[in-house]
């Protein structure tokens, strides 16, 4: 790990930087663009979550300095086979491929069913989500020390020691199942959506 | 064979499969241990999912048509073909090579069932199969589905209970056990769907099912899947303080399913885009089947919804730009569903009578009324006397009752997962009973409406080890065959058809019926075939009751049998004197022999006889 202790809200400029250094690394690292391709598909399965969430910024007793440990690079295929499927069930593909300019609102919204049914058939079927806070969104909470702070993102007036107290702003999600297909051998996961040819 | 572990159930349905077990070693009484076995299948070219039901579809690719390995599963087979999910979604877009229905086929009298003859519009060049063939490859499926999850429990040492509709006849029920057999099954037993329903309503109680039901209940089983309708009538009776089921009556077969009701809809809303203009071919046809299925839900669940957007996606992949925008309202629904579908018609309401060509059909012999509650109202009204030979029943069918008053109702199949669809049947039915002075019908809730089926066969096979409640009721028709009677002959006129009982109603596994007075001469290799007959209402007729009349209710025609004897050890063209005897199976299947007057020697008599003049293909 490079930075140790990441901003969990990073500033504009921050984000641009951020935004710049990640254009170029999708373009040079296919193996970091299906990273990213997993982790705005499916936050929570995506290998790097871990690095994602910040640790709280407060020294907790005993914030022992972690080694640097190689980032693990996640295969493609699971994020290939989960883009393949998005396409398969919901045209997703093919609706992010297509330009808005031309159509109504209404065109579009009709479209957005298949679309959106489709992407809750997937993540229905190969996906067990649950929240991570099973408290009403508003309710205040208690976070004692020693929290997963994996799971669990502080924002707004983070200071002081635990346990803090809040209110929840967003439950969060937690794939708690994942069953992607299994593959052939040789079956070529590039292929997101095979060519159809009606003979 | 060590005593087995597990109890399989299979429901080997017309659209779907599903395996089912009950861990016997962990089950006591009616506390089971059991669950559904998800199978693993072809989703799409080289893709393996393991699902819950499996699409009881065939596909046959052409060579080129799929990459080395892409059909590749789990366990080492190489397939030439693909059975599951992938085949009936190929199967949507190549149809030629797609088989379905291969159960609708199985129980066709009117064809061969063990020639190539599916799929029936394939080209010359298409390899067929026949509809055995096609059901041995399911039941294969599962077998091997199976030993892959439970390599320490291999298939073949458990006890596997296979379900067929409660309206299969026994031509039907032997190919059901004779596809088994070829994929590999050994000690298999057969089950009716509606009663392996009631069974899985039975284990999901826990128990608590001797609260809801009372000795003098009629339990009518609903079961409406994906391609056929099946009904069966169960009493509930007391013996020695013990709560008692026996089947008691069973309805026709009707091919009518909710694959009807959803292709209905879709026709509905494509004949509105005709008339604005808009074509669909069928691939679109196809999209919009879908489409519906997921509006009809919504539909039927709020009665409020005007109307739901439909929207047919492109083939291309300019997604927006090329797909069809339209709605099914909620009038469509309510009109074509349960208006067309569960009309709520009076007691006296009969389907409207098929005009039948012979046996001769080719093509599958769909329900020609969609009236699911006329064919109910006709088996009630049919089954009226149902009850009155049983004890404790005598005084329980008010006199002059028009149908018999079911007093509790199981709803089973994907269909009533809709609750406006049961409540309209179930509501129809209690405006009959109404009309009768008679208590409305309670709904036994908690059944699984896909998976009942395969849980309840698994279950049974805990139940036939003497744990828990078992149905009984034996079969459920007398059989007949057909005699020329042997009046002189009037010239113009077919010599009079009598009707010879071979078989009575109610017989139970394992009971040999004595054999038939009537001596039958068969002539050394050449085979003597005879008309069969079957009565779901005739109880009374004892073996060698011979009926020279009868009406069309009464008694249906099954097609034929046919009796060969060897020609080994005799003279061709000897005559042999034979009586004819039935046994009711342990497995579920009736098996007629011919034994000869003299010696004794006995053959096996064969139902799935191809009738004259059906060239099948």
């Amino acid at each position: 790990m490079t930075h140790s202790t990441p901003d969990p809200k990073p500033s504009l400029l921050r984000r641009l930087s951020i935004a710049c250094g990640a254009f170029f690394s999708i373009l040079a690292n296919p193996e970091f663009a299906a990273r990213v391709v997993a982790l705005r598909h499916a936050p929570t399965a995506a290998p790097v979550a871990p690095q994602a969430v910040a640790p709280a910024p407060q020294p907790v007793p005993a914030p022992a300095p972690v080694a640097p440990a190689p980032l693990k690079a996640a295969s493609p295929d699971a994020a290939l086979q989960l883009l393949a499927l998005l396409q398969r069930d919901a045209r997703l593909i093919d609706f992010t491929q297509e330009n808005l300019g031309g159509y109504s609102d209404a065109e579009i919204g009709g479209v957005a069913r298949v679309v959106h049914e489709g992407c809750a058939k997937v993540l229905r079927e190969h996906f067990t989500l649950a929240p991570v806070r099973t408290e009403a969104e508003g309710s205040r909470l208690t976070l004692p020390a020693g929290f997963d702070a994996r799971a669990v993102r502080l924002t707004g007036n983070v200071v002081g020691q635990a346990p803090f107290s809040g209110s929840l702003s967003h439950r969060g999600w937690r794939a708690t199942e994942t069953r992607l297909p299994k593959l052939a051998e040789g079956h070529d996961v590039t292929v997101l959506a095979q060519a159809e040819v009606e003979l | 064979m060590s005593a087995p572990r597990y109890a399989i159930g299979i429901d080997l349905g017309t659209t779907h499969c599903a395996l089912a077990w009950v861990d016997l070693a962990a089950s006591e009484g009616e506390k089971t241990a059991h669950g559904v076995l998800e199978i693993p299948q072809l989703t799409a070219p080289g893709t393996v999912e393991s699902l819950p039901l499996l699409p009881s579809f065939l596909y046959l690719p052409h060579a080129s048509e799929l990459a080395p390995g892409e059909l590749a599963l789990p366990w080492p087979d190489a397939p030439q073909d693909a059975v599951g999910e992938f085949a009936r979604a190929r199967g949507a877009q190549t149809s030629i090579r797609l088989v379905s229905s291969a159960k609708s086929w199985l129980c066709h009298p009117g064809v061969d069932r063990r020639a190539p003859i599916l799929p029936s519009d394939a080209p010359p060049e298409v390899a067929r199969v026949s509809p055995l063939e096609a059901s041995t490859r399911y039941l294969a499926h599962l077998r091997q589905a199976w030993n892959h999850a439970h390599p320490e429990a291999p298939f073949d040492e458990q006890d596997v209970t296979v379900t067929i509709p409660a309206s299969f006849d026994p031509a039907a029920r032997e190919l059901t056990l004779e596809a088994a057999r070829a994929a590999g099954y050994v000690g298999v037993t057969l089950l009716e769907e509606p009663q392996a329903a009631l069974y899985q309503w039975i284990q999901a109680s826990g128990g608590q099912w001797r609260k809801a039901v009372k000795p003098g209940d009629i339990i009518l089983v609903i079961d409406v899947g994906g391609g056929t309708s099946d009904f069966s009538l169960i009493a509930v009776l007391e013996l020695e303080g013990n709560l008692e089921l026996q089947r008691v009556a069973i309805g026709d077969h009707i091919l009518l399913g909710g694959d009807n009701m959803d292709l209905t809809l879709a026709h509905v809303v494509a004949r509105k885009l005709a008339q604005a203009g808009t074509q669909l071919d069928p691939w679109q046809l196809r999209a919009l089947t879908y489409a519906c299925r997921a509006a009809k839900e919504r539909l039927l669940s709020d009665a409020t919804l005007p109307a739901q957007p439909l929207v047919v996606p492109s083939r291309g992949s300019k997604l927006i730009g090329g797909s069809i925008r339209t709605e099914l309202t909620q009038e469509e629904v309510r009109m074509t569903l349960l208006e067309g579908f569960f009309p709520q018609v009076d007691a006296s309401a009969r389907p409207a009578s098929r005009t039948r060509a012979g046996l001769t059909q080719l093509g599958l012999p769909y329900a020609q009324d969609a009236g699911v509650t006329r064919h109910l109202a006709a088996l009630l009204g049919r089954q009226v006397g149902a009850t009155a030979a049983l004890e404790g029943f005598a005084g329980a069918a008010p006199a002059g009752a028009s149908f018999l008053h079911p007093t509790a109702v199981l709803f089973n199949g994907g269909v009533f997962k809709s609750g406006v669809l049961t409540e309209r049947t179930l509501a129809t039915l209690n405006g009959w009973l109404a009309a009768e002075q008679a208590a409305p019908a309670r709904l036994l809730s908690g059944a699984d409406m896909d998976l009942a089926v395969a849980r309840g066969a698994a279950y049974y096979g805990h139940v036939r080890r003497g744990q828990g409640v078992r149905i009984r009721g034996g079969t459920a028709s007398a059989y007949y065959v057909g005699v020329e009677s042997a009046m002189p002959a009037i010239p113009g006129f077919e010599p009079p058809l009598q009707a010879l009982c071979l078989a009575p109603f109610g017989m139970e596994e394992g009971v040999e019926t004595e054999p038939l007075a009537q001596e039958f001469g068969l002539v050394v290799g050449e085979p003597v075939h005879l008309r069969l007959f079957g009565s779901t209402v005739r109880r009374q007729d004892a073996v060698g009751t011979l009926l020279d009349f009868w009406s069309p209710e009464e008694l249906q025609e099954l097609g034929e049998i046919e009796a060969l004897l060897p020609a080994e050890g005799r003279q061709p063209g000897e005559v042999v004197q034979v009586q004819l005897r039935a046994i009711a199976t342990d497995t579920g299947t009736l098996e007629l022999t011919a034994v000869a007057t003299g010696s004794g020697e006995r053959w096996k008599v064969t139902f799935d006889v191809r009738s004259p003049g059906a060239d099948g293909a």
